[in-house]
């Protein structure tokens, strides 16, 4: 294994590098952002007046349905395991994957997931139109036929995470360099063990919960269906079982970036590493005991609710936890604010004020008021776009020189991140007032009232979508006429095994573990 | 913890990527066939899946042979199987999480009971309510032999409950119960493969070679039991996957299992082949054990079922 990448397509078709299976996930995953993107700006182009201007309401439906789909299953999982696959053989001193073969299985499913998906909207009756938490009976007995397509293609994702999760797990448990202990291994590959843990844990219970849905549609079982003796509420206790850990499956991975990033421009040891790994467990327990916190308005005993609702507000402790670590990683380090501290900084601004705006709708009975509204929407944007993808973005203008052994352009990459930042906030900012006035997610039109605000969420999210087209093109700039960089240390205070690797980083890393001492 | 210097990472191969192809395939054709489309889509799946898993086992056990599995090789394999049953286990807590919540929390407020008596007997009156204008006249009971369609709606009903339940008939027809013999079939299999285990750690290949022969026939015997236990369901007790939520529960918890044990009886009976072809030593045994853990998976999975399926019922 001592020679360098294979010839022509084959390369990418049958390797078994880490590298490259990251590559592939990273590209697979933007390919699938900006597909998701483009049905988001569908939904904001309809919404930017009331009335109906360009889609029918039952494409409509479909928009949302697959552009939450497409984001969280295509665009922001396959991202964060594409950075687990370049990142975390390199900053545990591993020669690669533990299981090389099935790592390439996990990534090339992938495709064949997504292109039965979409090719649902091209199908007779449309694709699926029931949101991305495919509510039963929506699902079952009021969905499309596509509904088969995308049951089976949440099949093969779901085996794909699967798969790769197991991965992570066996190289971090097996892999690691002589000395690398479990309290010395960097953050990043703490928040993705955990992670990991989540996904095997959760992803068969999606693939349990979609199983009942094709039993319900096509051979007469009555899971979700109370003339049975069944009830759909069934359904979204399962779903969000499955459902609760996802949130977390997609953000602490984030956190596990932000923790590399802030110490690297801070020039300072991370402060309370313990105490955040320790924290990232803390979460990822309580995630599978809080499921029906989104499900209060669905007639639940009081006791059930009270529960659901103390239990989510403890979440709020080990997250606290670990802003106050990041804050007080900054206090008093040399600072520079480099394009990827740019994006961080703002994870930890904007991430805490979508924890905060959880923590309102924790409350039972302030839940009754913001449920199935824009708040909600504002919500989960603030903690999906500017906590996980934000801090996506952080990573790969982090790694990206390391990776190819170029450097972005700064200005660039600051221009980008403002043009993102200010962008985000006009989008997802009003949503919150929409919310609280009142305006329900998931419709095609809207009252008078709502109009402004509408208008200018549209208007930023055409600024934010443009902001993407500005990574792309600073990406492809880099890779193509970017400044080369040789020191291993592309950053000054940046600390780690994968900086002691020549830049860029070599086909194959630590064929020989290294020892840490 | 990483100790050796070299850990075998193989060369580019074209399995992974085939064996997508046939999920893929898999996945349209399963849609397409459901739909009452052409099953030839997901056979074709079926037949690459079949041959890209032979291909690539006996890769593996090959280079296994060839001496390129280190120990740290091994135990990842050891980890990814591992995690592979809990994954597994996580895919029956959804059935079961689904029974418990039916039988516990639904089946009371259908019938406008309270679905934990322990502090306090009065229902809420959501579900009063949902007895009395959505179902009314049925009446909480387990299993449900009586739907809450069928209360409500006579014969009229779309969703009718089984003529006959699975739960245990009374003590003078114990013999009969074919669930019982089943627990008694699979229990004993894990005690055999335990036994062959041990042949072949103390060296014995004969007492190794026996007693998983026994364990694989003793899995074909359930899976005959199981078959015949759905005919007769079918043909005599009036138990489809169509009668109500007792059905459903039913035959989706049992149905699952027994699909885990044909693929454990299958992993098993690939070791009882390569156990007669000489494979396996006392310290080299990955491809054994890893088929027996699961092995005791399913037969702990059973003992889940023969409980609150069965008995408790």
């Amino acid at each position: 294994m001592a020679h360098g990448p294979a010839k022509g397509i084959g390369r990418w078709l049958f390797t078994t590098n880490h590298k490259d299976i990251g590559t592939l996930y990273l590209w697979f995953s933007f390919a699938m952002f900006l597909l998701g993107g483009f049905f988001a700006m569908v939904i904001r182009a309809e919404l930017f007046q009331p009335g109906m201007q360009l889609v029918k309401p039952e494409f409509f439906n479909q928009m949302t349905t697959m552009h939450g789909l497409v984001m969280v299953f295509g665009a922001i999982m396959p991202a964060f395991v594409g950075l687990a696959n370049w990142m975390i053989p390199m900053m545990i001193g591993a020669p690669d994957m533990a299981l090389p073969r099935m790592n390439n299985l996990s990534f090339w499913i992938l495709p064949f997931a997504f292109a039965i998906l979409t090719s649902t909207l091209f199908m007779d009756g449309g694709g699926p139109n029931f949101g991305w938490t495919f509510y039963a009976p929506l699902s079952t007995t009021y969905a499309p036929d596509s509904v088969n397509y995308f049951i089976f293609a949440m099949h093969i994702m779901g085996a794909s995470s699967i798969m790769g999760s197991i991965n992570i797990i066996a190289t971090v448990m097996n892999m690691r360099a002589p000395g690398m202990t479990y309290m010395k291994m960097p953050l990043f590959v703490w928040t993705w063990v955990i992670t990991a843990f989540l996904l095997v844990a959760v992803m068969p219970v999606l693939a349990g919960a979609v199983t009942m849905m094709l039993m319900d549609i096509n051979f007469g079982t009555s899971f979700f269906n109370a003339a049975g003796g069944g009830d759909p509420v069934l359904f979204q206790h399962v779903f969000w079982f499955f459902g609760h850990p996802e949130v977390y499956i997609i953000i602490l991975p984030a956190f596990g970036v932000v923790s590399q990033i802030i110490p690297t421009f801070s020039r300072k040891p991370l402060f309370g590493y313990s105490s955040m790994v320790y924290a990232t467990a803390a979460i990822a327990f309580l995630s599978f005991i809080v499921w029906a916190h989104h499900m209060f308005t669905v007639g639940m005993p009081i006791a059930g609710e009270l529960y659901f609702m103390y239990a989510t507000m403890l979440i709020a402790v080990p997250t606290g936890v670990k802003v106050f670590n990041w804050i007080t990683t900054m206090y008093k380090g040399s600072l520079t604010f480099e394009t990827p501290m740019l994006f961080s900084i703002a994870f930890v601004i904007l991430f805490t004020f979508g924890g905060f705006t959880g923590l309102m709708l924790s409350i039972a009975a302030a839940d009754m008021q913001y449920h199935d509204t824009y708040f909600v929407v504002a919500h989960f944007h603030y903690v999906m776009v500017a906590g996980a993808v934000f801090s996506g973005t952080a990573a790969i203008y982090y790694w990206l020189p390391k990776w190819c052994g170029k450097m972005y352009n700064e200005t660039m990459g600051q221009v980008q991140f403002w043009v993102a930042f200010v962008g985000f906030n006009i989008a997802f900012m009003p949503q919150h007032f929409l919310g609280l006035a009142g305006m329900p997610r998931r419709y095609a039109d809207y009252g008078l009232q709502f109009a402004d605000w509408n208008m200018v969420s549209s208007v930023g999210a055409f600024i934010y979508g443009g902001a993407q087209l500005m990574l792309l093109f600073n990406v492809v700039m880099t890779i193509r006429n970017g400044k080369p960089v040789s020191d291993p240390k592309v950053w000054e205070g940046a600390e780690g095994l994968e900086w002691t690797v020549p830049t860029p980083a070599p086909y194959h890393t630590f064929a020989t573990p290294p020892t840490v001492k | 913890m990483s100790t050796e210097s070299s850990y075998y990472v193989p060369e580019q191969s074209k399995l992974p990527i085939i064996t997508a192809a046939g999920m893929g395939l898999i996945a349209y054709g399963a849609a397409t066939w459901v739909l009452g489309g052409t099953n030839m889509i997901f056979l074709v799946g079926m037949l690459i899946m079949a041959a890209v898993m032979y291909k690539w086992w006996s890769t593996v056990i090959d280079e296994n042979m060839r001496g390129l599995a280190s120990h740290q090789l091994k135990h990842s394999y050891v980890l990814g199987m591992l995690w592979f049953i809990f994954s597994e286990v996580m895919f029956f807590a959804a059935f079961f999480g689904a029974l418990f919540y039916v039988r516990v929390i639904v089946n009371s407020w259908l019938g406008g009971e309270a679905a934990f008596g322990m502090f306090d007997n009065t229902p809420t009156d959501a579900a009063v309510a949902n007895n009395a204008l959505l179902w009314p006249g049925y009446e909480t009971q387990w299993p449900v032999m009586v739907t809450p369609d069928q209360a409500a709606n006579g014969a009229a009903a779309q969703f009718s409950g089984p003529e006959q339940s699975m739960s245990f008939p009374g003590w003078d027809r114990l013999l009969q119960w074919l669930p019982l013999w089943n627990t008694l079939v699979l229990l004993t299999s894990s005690f055999t493969v335990h036994i062959a285990h041990t042949g072949l750690k103390n060296h014995d290949r004969k007492k190794f070679v026996t007693w998983l022969g026994i364990t694989v026939a003793l899995g074909v015997i359930f899976l005959i039991l199981q078959a015949e236990e759905y005919i007769e369901a079918y043909q005599h007790m009036g138990l489809t996957l169509e009668s109500g939520i007792y059905g459903t529960t039913f035959f989706m918890l049992t149905g699952f299992h027994g699909a885990h044990v044909t693929l454990g009886t299958v992993m098993l009976l690939i070791a009882f082949l390569r156990s007669l072809k000489g494979h396996f030593t006392h310290d080299d045994q990955f491809g054994f054990e890893a088929a027996a853990w699961y092995w005791h998976f399913v037969d702990v999975v059973w003992v889940g079922l023969f409980i609150f399926v069965y008995v408790l019922a």
